[in-house]
């Protein structure tokens, strides 16, 4: 970004961003910076449409579009970059010829694919700011966290029915303070079913446009530096009402991808994360059923997959296979009879025994509910 | 009395009503007796022990309760509390 003051423009340049250049505030200076940035898009549909329109007008000098989706009839009511005969195209191919005839002074660079964690930080890394119109919860998490790994600036929007939400996320300012991120507005993600997409719950046509806009005016402000973007800050649009309001954001301590204690330092399963995607059940025993198995002289292998020390201060006489090992060990776990794995409270074992079946075909295993706490609490409770 | 703002996603709870009156004096007080008269919308603001759900932002004027006392956060007359839960659509 500090190369822009190298940048020129033609003549057919200028005479275009005239009415940029002129406005005190702006001028020159923050065309070149427009120029010189490369933003990326995700999400090609309705907040997309009038960002890539708006952005490709004003002189962004390289956009980014990433979008796998195919434009559909349905579509047109909102996605107005895309017309009739662009019906069963792809969108990212559509949405270059429309913006190429808007601007041809400015590249465009397509992804054709979805955004996912295996490629999120490699094509994010590629860019200066990114804004955020995908329509899922899994993908904006996913947004949010590679944008804070790769240290740019999430330009937000999300739109649903009548109501629309704009934040700028994880900006840096002059003095070098970070602002919040998506994690610090919504730490946790509502459950799957509650808020339903636009998809499922329709959404009004204009609400885009307006909201789209308002994304591409803070993309605007974030690249050039002028005004105050709208970190730390949540807009939220009615358009039932026609009422906005502001809300403060702060940053929280608990962040886990930069708060006091970050946990997260890659991307993870954003799918799994939202709820969408229901792990597997682990077969199940309880304590008393164990006890039982005992006592009736049923044959079975008992497996411990905690840690050494954690075995050492107390254990069943279980074989010791710590979680981590259990791959490497599995020829130590037995086939011919039932097998009982336990941790402290049942998570790592339910874990390793996804492992060992996924992996091994093992069927014949048994998470003991609750871990040797449980059969502590269990055994002693008999025992007085 | 304070004012309570319904987000979209939530009206359907609600019989459609977007804001309401309330002579609750807190935020948690103003929230049981919101789901007292809507009974449908007490299992998307409260989960199973009675806490509200952590992935509700709930503001009073233009803060989030977690920056002032959580659902101890005092209500005055004038007070707008907003409930404004995650949207995805794009």
């Amino acid at each position: 970004m500090e190369s822009y003051k190298n940048i020129q423009f033609s003549r057919a340049e200028l005479a275009r961003y005239d009415r940029h250049i002129i406005i005190p505030d702006f001028g020159m200076e923050a065309q070149q910076k427009l120029k010189a940035a490369r933003v990326l898009v995700v999400g090609s549909g309705g907040l997309g449409s009038p960002l890539l329109l708006y952005l490709v007008a004003a002189g962004v000098g390289t956009i980014g579009i990433v979008e796998f989706d195919t434009v559909d009839d349905s579509n047109l009511q909102r996605q107005v970059l895309y017309g009739q005969e662009d019906v069963g195209r792809l969108k990212a191919d559509a949405a270059k010829a429309r913006l190429v005839s808007l601007n041809p002074h400015i590249d465009i660079e397509l992804h054709h694919t979805r955004l996912t964690s295996e490629n999120a930080l490699d094509i994010v890394r590629q860019y200066d700011v990114v804004a955020d119109g995908t329509d899922n919860f899994p993908t904006r998490y996913l947004v949010n966290d590679a944008c804070v790994l790769a240290g740019k600036t999430n330009v937000y929007a999300s739109i649903f029915q009548f109501e629309g939400q704009v934040s700028v996320f994880n900006y840096t300012n002059n003095a070098g303070e970070t602002g919040p991120n998506y994690r610090d507005l919504y730490p946790v993600p509502p459950p799957p079913g509650l808020v339903p997409s636009c998809a499922e719950g329709g959404v009004l046509g204009v609400l885009p446009g307006i909201i789209g806009s308002m994304q591409a005016s803070e993309v605007i402000k974030v690249v050039t530096g002028v005004g105050e973007p709208l970190s730390g800050r949540l807009f939220i649009f009615d358009a039932l009402q026609f009422e906005t309001r502001i809300f403060k954001i702060r940053r929280r301590s608990d962040n886990p991808l930069n708060g006091d204690n970050p946990s997260i330092r890659q991307l993870v399963d954003y799918e799994f994360f939202c709820g969408l995607k229901e792990l597997k059940p682990v077969r199940e025993i309880t304590v008393e059923e164990l006890l039982n198995w005992q006592t009736a002289g049923e044959q079975f292998q008992l497996i411990d997959v905690r840690e050494p020390a954690e075995y050492e201060s107390v254990n069943l006489g279980a074989l010791l296979v710590p979680l981590s090992t259990v791959s490497e060990k599995q020829h130590h776990i037995a086939r011919d009879r039932k097998v009982v794995i336990h941790c402290k409270s049942g998570a790592r074992s339910a874990r390793a025994i996804r492992e060992l079946e996924d992996k091994f075909g093992f069927d014949n295993l048994y998470n003991l509910k609750g871990g040797i706490t449980e059969y502590l609490r269990v055994t002693e409770s008999v025992a007085s | 009395m304070a004012t309570v703002i319904i987000p979209t996603p939530l009206r359907k709870f609600t019989e459609n009503t977007a804001r309401l009156e309330t002579d609750a004096d807190t935020v948690q007080s103003a929230l049981r007796s919101l789901s007292e008269k809507y009974p449908d919308l007490r299992r998307h603001l409260f989960d199973d022990a009675g806490n509200i759900r952590p992935f509700l932002n709930i503001f009073v004027g233009e803060d989030d309760i977690r920056d002032r006392n959580q659902g101890e956060t005092p209500l005055d007359s004038n007070a707008v509390l907003s409930i404004v839960p995650a949207i995805a659509g794009g």
